[in-house]
């Protein structure tokens, strides 16, 4: 052997050397790739989702935290374990929750639909117009996010109000002689909801319109098809996962709102949120407010529980 | 076809004949940009017409105006004696094939193919029969429950193909309808294009790459350059008799030489060009001295080792610079003592008893062609 080619058989061994670290710290960066999401999961929501379970099958008491300790040791070294489901049986078995997620229910859903109903059409109109016109609707969509939520809700409570902007308008114009009633009433709570979740529901619904290919348009019309039969047939159907996505954007945080009926309902429009943030300061029952929050999760839950399924099977399809 | 052709199956001769389609000064601008330019064209009932050209050169703008999907920018469409102004695409006597398939991708192939039967409220039983048929001459009954995301591009085509057919429309409009298939199913569906077109009457606007594909398949063939029609008729009219030097070029292939006329009689040219004197034996009224381009195809020019027994027009000497194998024919280029390369194609009749040609690497040979070979063309 001579000396060249030893030196060439060091260096064939210090590059697979080289590899092998190389490999190893690729591997080392799935791990870390996979653990990131993992970790803020677990820190971000399931753990506070066990200390909140962990709360409702407490007791409430006068103390600080204000609820008895799940597990206790006793003076002769005993662990005891205490679950009361007191809380739960409380709360379904009180006609005042049942009626007021119900009533959440109605108005989420309501509101859902309407922020649909709304929202397709200007999703549709977005998708449909010049480059230049398209930046600017969909940069006047996510325009409001730049100002606080608050402000926004504050502004429209001036609004709605017996001596706000609008009746004052409508007075002025001879049109009405007093105020509408506005302010205060599940009107009110509706026109907050549906104007503060539009957003969510449009830009899902531009996303998915968006790849849609506009021959598909063409070849419907070219067999013979009418616009609106169109519509039903084949944009309908393909924006649909938009439309689910959306939905669920708005569904789910419109559900447990508590800033808008609380503002722009009052004391008359009853929704989860506001009986979950009274039990909790005001009541300093912090048992039965993490029970009213356990159940609202798993009304939540079932939604997309079904979203997931439907978005399965049509991952499945492609 | 035996004999003359009748009046029925050139329609376009007869001066009587009612166009199915007419098009007639149609332009389409897209901006400042002329896509298609000032357009004439009859279509006659029953004919497989041929639009053939380069790419981008605005086949499929005018087939989308056929459609409905774009409207002139100036001139007229007539489909059947009726105004297509404003008349929507989903009311037009037309099916369009696209040339991106188009097909709804939440439908299995069944539910494509049948979907423009619904809209015409064919009763169920029918509907079924007929996609069942369809989809059998596209030999894609097996695939009937499959969606298109999980088909080949072939397979998508003739999907898409299908999906036109189906409905059995006065007007067929087809863009690039064979391209992405297999040689031998191409052919199949050629042959099947034209019997369905024979059986049904249904006019086809076919539009094609494959300048192959437009002449087995079409009665008359339009070429198109720039938005324009550079040149509309059958296909030996196109082939043998082109007008210009992009067609004759476009078409097959061509050596085109650039000549001056020195005798123009009503029976035979003289053309004084590069490729020594060229006699053409037609008549062309043209002016002694002007400038004009002799085409002549490759297959019609002979090749041969010995020199000809007189010396005459028409006649080339070079040596054999490139040989191209082609198994049934060969292409040979033939660098002239000027240097330029002349092609000639000539068919492999003998097989080869060595594996070398006959005429092979630097021979010497002489060419030679007929008096009714040369092409004159005057632009
Ligand atoms: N909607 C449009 N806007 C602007 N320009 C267009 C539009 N549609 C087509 N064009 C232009 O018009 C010209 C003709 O297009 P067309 O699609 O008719 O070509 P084509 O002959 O079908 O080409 P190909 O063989 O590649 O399909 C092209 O230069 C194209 O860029
Ligand atoms: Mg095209």
């Amino acid at each position: 052997m001579t000396e060249t080619s030893y030196s060439n058989d060091s260096i064939s061994s210090s590059t697979q050397l080289l590899r092998q670290v190389m490999r190893r710290l690729q591997a080392g960066w799935r791990t870390i790739v996979i653990l990131i999401p993992f970790l803020w999961l677990l820190i971000f929501f399931l753990t506070p989702f066990f200390i909140v379970a962990k709360i409702s099958v407490a007791e409430v008491v006068i103390a600080s935290p204000p609820f008895t300790k799940m597990i206790e040791w006793t003076d002769s070294g005993i662990m005891t374990v205490r679950l009361v489901f007191d809380n739960f049986l409380y709360i379904l078995n009180d006609s005042l929750y049942s009626s007021t997620y119900i009533n959440s229910l109605k108005i989420s859903i309501t509101s859902t639909i309407l922020c649909l109903l709304i929202g397709y059409p200007i999703a549709y109109g977005i998708v449909r117009s010049g480059p230049l016109a398209k930046k600017l609707l969909l940069f006047a969509i996510i325009l409001p996010f730049w100002t606080s939520f608050l402000l926004r809700v504050y502004a429209w409570m001036g609004l709605l109000a017996d001596q706000g902007t609008i009746n004052n308008l409508l007075i002025s114009l001879g049109l009405i002689d007093e105020p509408i009633r506005m302010l205060y009433t599940e009107f009110a709570v509706y026109v907050g909801i549906v104007y503060t979740y539009m957003p969510f529901m449009i830009l899902p619904l531009y996303a998915n319109m968006e790849k849609l290919d506009g021959a598909l348009n063409e070849a419907a019309a070219d067999l013979g098809s009418k616009p609106t039969n169109t519509f039903f047939k084949v944009t309908l159907p393909l924006t649909m996962p938009g439309v689910i996505a959306g939905a669920l954007l708005v569904f789910i945080p419109a559900t447990g709102e508590y800033v808008i009926p609380d503002l722009l309902g009052g004391g008359n429009v009853n929704m989860i949120g506001r009986i979950l943030y009274n039990e909790f300061a005001r009541n300093v029952d912090w048992p039965v407010a993490s029970a009213v929050a356990i159940v609202l999760l798993f009304l939540l839950v079932l939604p997309m529980a079904v979203y997931q399924h439907y978005q399965g099977k049509a991952t499945e399809e492609q | 076809m035996a004999g003359e052709p009748t009046a029925s199956e050139t329609p376009w001769l007869d001066q009587d004949a009612k166009p199915f389609i007419c098009i007639k000064g149609v332009t389409k601008k897209f901006g400042e940009f002329i896509a298609v330019n000032n357009v004439d064209l009859d279509i006659y009932q029953g004919e497989l017409f041929c639009l053939l050209g380069g790419s981008g050169c605005g086949k499929t703008t005018l087939l989308r105006m056929l459609a409905g999907f774009e409207t002139p920018t100036s001139g007229q469409i007539l489909i059947d004696g009726i105004d297509m102004s404003n008349v929507p695409p989903y009311e037009r006597p037309t099916n369009m094939m696209f040339q991106s398939y188009a097909l709804f991708p939440h439908m299995t192939v069944e539910k494509n193919v049948a979907f423009g039967l619904k809209q015409d409220k064919v009763p169920n039983d029918e509907i079924t029969d007929r996609v069942h048929d369809i989809l059998k001459l596209v030999e894609l009954q097996d695939f009937k429950k499959r969606k298109p995301q999980q088909l080949s591009g072939g397979q998508r085509q003739r999907v898409a193909l299908a999906r036109a057919l189906v409905k059995e429309p006065k007007l067929l409009l087809l863009d690039e309808p064979l391209a992405a298939l297999d040689k031998k199913l191409r052919e199949q569906t050629q042959f099947e294009l034209a019997n369905i077109q024979e059986q049904v009457g249904i006019t086809f606007v076919v539009v094609t790459h494959d300048q192959e594909e437009a002449m087995t398949l079409s009665s008359r063939i339009a070429v198109m350059d720039k938005g324009q029609f550079m040149q509309t008729g059958t296909p030996t009219e196109i082939y043998e008799f082109p007008e210009s030097r992009f067609v004759a070029d476009f078409i097959g292939s061509a050596n085109i030489v650039e000549g001056k006329i020195t005798e123009d009689n009503a029976d035979h040219v003289r053309v004084s060009t590069d490729l020594g004197e060229i006699y053409i034996d037609h008549g062309q009224s043209t002016k002694e001295g002007s400038r004009v381009w002799v085409a002549i195809r490759p297959e019609k020019v002979h090749l041969s080792k010995k020199p000809p027994s007189k010396k005459g027009p028409n006649q080339a000497e070079g040596m054999v610079d490139d040989i191209g194998y082609l198994g049934n024919t060969s292409i040979y280029k033939i660098r002239l003592k000027n240097d330029r390369i002349i092609d000639v194609t000539a068919p492999n009749q003998i097989r080869p008893k060595s594996r070398t040609h006959q005429i092979t690497w630097e021979d010497k040979v002489y060419l030679g062609w007929d008096a009714s070979s040369a092409m004159l063309l005057k632009k």
